[in-house]
């Protein structure tokens, strides 16, 4: 799950990572008033949306008056931010951070990530903050320091002081860095995040040293530990149809094409989606409706594939292994009755009882293609488009 | 010969009475698995379907029954507690089919197993299965063949697809194990690849990967340099966009890494025969051995 950056700054200070004052803003006029309670000079306005590139994008200004806070703020709510990471439509801002000035005298960077070839953290520190650490890592990898932590003995100071020599801390930088570490490693376990990213992590010219920006994941699998966190979900983060198919526990993501497809499981969803590039269309979509496949997660996969408006053909594939296929082949005849299907349909079930449901579904009166392989059932889709 | 089971495995079914546990043995057992014993703590002396002698703890199943294997269906909470317990039980090959463990916890329990010799195949997968002698999992027994192809794959369906497109070519499989999606698994490619590479009955082996992490560059790399079997591959999400999670935790193509661009271009420089085409798996293996 991905949350703003003004949240995973609050999750932040809870463990005492020392973040910029700052303060979340729905209007202009809560944005004056934040401005106000924070005092300073300068202030920073920093459009709240999931995507990063926001400074590029003049999603991030600096703000010298209180009227200006109201102008930028005013123009930044309610506009479409479109940065490299938001593709072409953009996505409207509907809330923009508050934050004081800091007066910046390094920029670095510093993340925690699942190492997965190793099953461990690491953590990752770079000098050259404010760029992106994929950029760092391709172009110059040497510059990229890695600290792995151990497991059984967690994170241990050392290595919070190796990581603030390495990145050429002096005197009580190095002391506010590796409380900085620390901190942000407990903040990082305690809340079972899957990345943290404090990019840029600056230095001040008085030896603070703290989080400009902050970009935190969470393991959507201990999700049912953190209340607190679930309740940062922001639901106009996210594709309408697939928070709608989350309700009814499928997994879907509208992708670009043209053909709809439902399948089971999600490495069998993905190798469907590339087999109907490979015979010539594009994958609508990725959906998979788990195991069960039964009248009901069919109808409500169909619902979903259809209300994209994109789609012209779609294509079932399900290989029943304990579900039978002819329970599933009942389960698409109820389902396509009870809803207004307009484009055409083509049926692959393989497995336990694969004829008796193709008969079945041959015999239904329905407008259904059967077929028998993946190819054939591509093929048969692609061709039925037109 | 195969891999990890075989018919001298005594299998334990952790969490038996529970739905799919229940489920699940009797269809383990229907295909001719041993399973000799069942755990599901506070029922201990009660007998599974009249003839499985269910015990509160795994110590004293293994103790009584000499299980050597066990599969674990407890819900996600309860089950890297599972695994640590068949581990100090002294079982070494754990297969854990519970989906949805949290990643934190499975850094705890890889690093524990990593030191005390006890295979974990999973989390979140569809277990280990023997054609023809054992199966320890929730595949379908039917599609499968006795045979010479071992088959190691991080996904569900889409193995059943690769095992049912190499039986109807009229061959048959050694070992097949779904390693699961998880970001932490118990058993990853490489693992797998050692222990076919032992297995003088296997090979060829069908290697099924997809988005996510750098795993299959890993077996490339080590499959050049340490394996003479032929090994054939198919990438899954070769349309898959950046940024997002494919179902399985582990399937994100994040930061421009993980493509099945990159991973199919590592697997070609290893001199693996890579599949573009999903469909092409069972004819591929079939040019390859007849």
């Amino acid at each position: 799950m991905n949350i703003h950056e003004y949240q995973a700054k609050e999750i932040l200070r809870r463990y005492n990572v020392a973040v910029p004052r700052g303060k979340v803003a729905f209007t202009a006029e809560e944005a004056v008033a934040a401005a106000e309670e924070l005092g300073g000079k300068i202030v920073v306005v920093k459009a709240q949306i999931h995507a990063g590139g926001r400074g590029k994008a003049d999603g991030v200004k600096i703000a010298k008056s209180v009227d200006e806070v109201r102008e930028l703020a005013s123009k930044m709510i309610g506009m479409k931010l479109v940065t490299h990471q938001t593709g072409p439509e953009g996505k409207e801002v509907r809330r923009v951070l508050i934050e004081e000035g800091i007066d910046i005298a390094r920029e670095l960077y510093l993340g925690i990530v699942l190492d997965r070839a190793v099953s461990k953290l690491v953590f990752m520190a770079s000098t050259e903050g404010g760029v992106e650490i994929e950029k760092i890592a391709a172009e110059k990898p040497e510059a990229i320091l890695k600290e792995y932590v151990d497991p059984k003995i967690s994170l241990q100071a050392f290595q919070a002081r190796k990581i603030a020599f390495g990145l050429g801390l002096e005197g009580d930088q190095v002391k506010n860095a590796v409380k900085f570490i620390a901190s942000l490693y407990k903040a990082f376990t305690e809340s079972d995040a899957s990345l943290a990213e404090i990019n840029p992590l600056v230095v001040t010219s008085d030896g603070k040293v703290l989080a400009l920006d902050a970009k935190m994941n969470f393991d959507d699998s201990a999700l049912f530990r953190h209340q607190d966190i679930l309740e940062m979900r922001d639901l106009n983060e996210e594709d309408p149809l697939e928070v709608e198919a989350s309700k009814n526990h499928l997994n879907y993501i509208k992708l670009d094409g043209n053909v709809g497809c439902m399948v089971n499981g999600a490495g069998l969803a993905m190798a469907t989606m590339d087999i109907i590039k490979l015979a010539g269309g594009m994958p609508a979509n990725f959906l998979d409706v788990g195991g069960g496949a039964n009248v009901d997660t069919v109808r409500n996969g169909f619902k979903i594939i259809l209300s994209d408006a994109n789609v012209k053909g779609i294509l079932i594939n399900i290989f029943g292994g304990i579900v039978r296929c002819d329970r599933v082949a009942k389960g698409i005849i109820e389902a396509a009755k009870s809803i207004k299907l307009d484009v055409p349909m083509v049926i692959r079930l393989a497995g336990t009882n694969a004829e008796e449901a193709a008969e079945l579904l041959q015999n239904s009166g329905m407008n259904f293609e059967v077929a028998q392989t993946l190819e054939e059932a591509a093929k048969k889709v692609v061709g039925a488009l037109n | 010969m195969s891999i990890l089971v075989d018919r001298s495995s005594r299998v334990l079914v952790q969490g038996i009475t529970g739905n799919e546990g229940s489920f699940h043995t009797q269809q383990m057992i229907e295909y001719g698995t041993q399973v000799v014993a069942g755990v599901t703590p506070g029922k201990g002396g009660q007998l599974f379907e009249e003839k499985i002698p269910i015990f509160n703890t795994v110590k004293e199943a293994v103790a009584e029954t000499k299980a050597n294997v066990s599969i674990i269906f407890v819900p996600p909470v309860f089950a890297p507690d599972a695994i640590y317990e068949a581990a100090q039980a002294g079982i070494k090959t754990v297969v854990c089919i519970s989906e949805g463990i949290p990643a934190m916890d499975m850094i705890k329990v890889y690093d524990y197993l990593k030191n005390i010799g006890t295979h974990l195949i999973g989390p979140n997968c569809p277990g280990i299965i023997s054609p023809g002698k054992c199966k320890v999992g929730i595949m379908p027994g039917f599609i499968h063949n006795e045979g010479t192809v071992g088959i190691i794959s991080r996904s569900g369906t889409l193995t059943y697809e690769a095992v049912d497109q190499v039986t109807r070519q009229g061959l048959g499989q050694s070992t097949c194990i779904g390693i699961g999606g998880d970001p932490v698994i118990g058993t990853r490619f490489i693992d797998a690849l050692k222990l076919f590479k032992e297995d003088p009955e296997t090979e060829l082996v069908v290697l099924i990967g997809e988005i996510g992490g750098t795993a299959e560059e890993e077996a490339a790399a080590w499959i050049k340099e340490n394996f003479n079997k032929p090994v054939v591959a198919f990438i899954a999400g070769q349309t898959a966009p950046p940024g997002r999670r494919m179902g399985h935790a582990g399937a994100i193509i994040s930061g421009g890494k993980g493509t099945a661009a990159e991973k199919m271009k590592a697997l070609e420089n290893a001199g693996i025969t890579v599949c573009k085409s999903p469909a092409e798996i069972g004819k591929t293996v079939a040019g390859i051995l007849k």
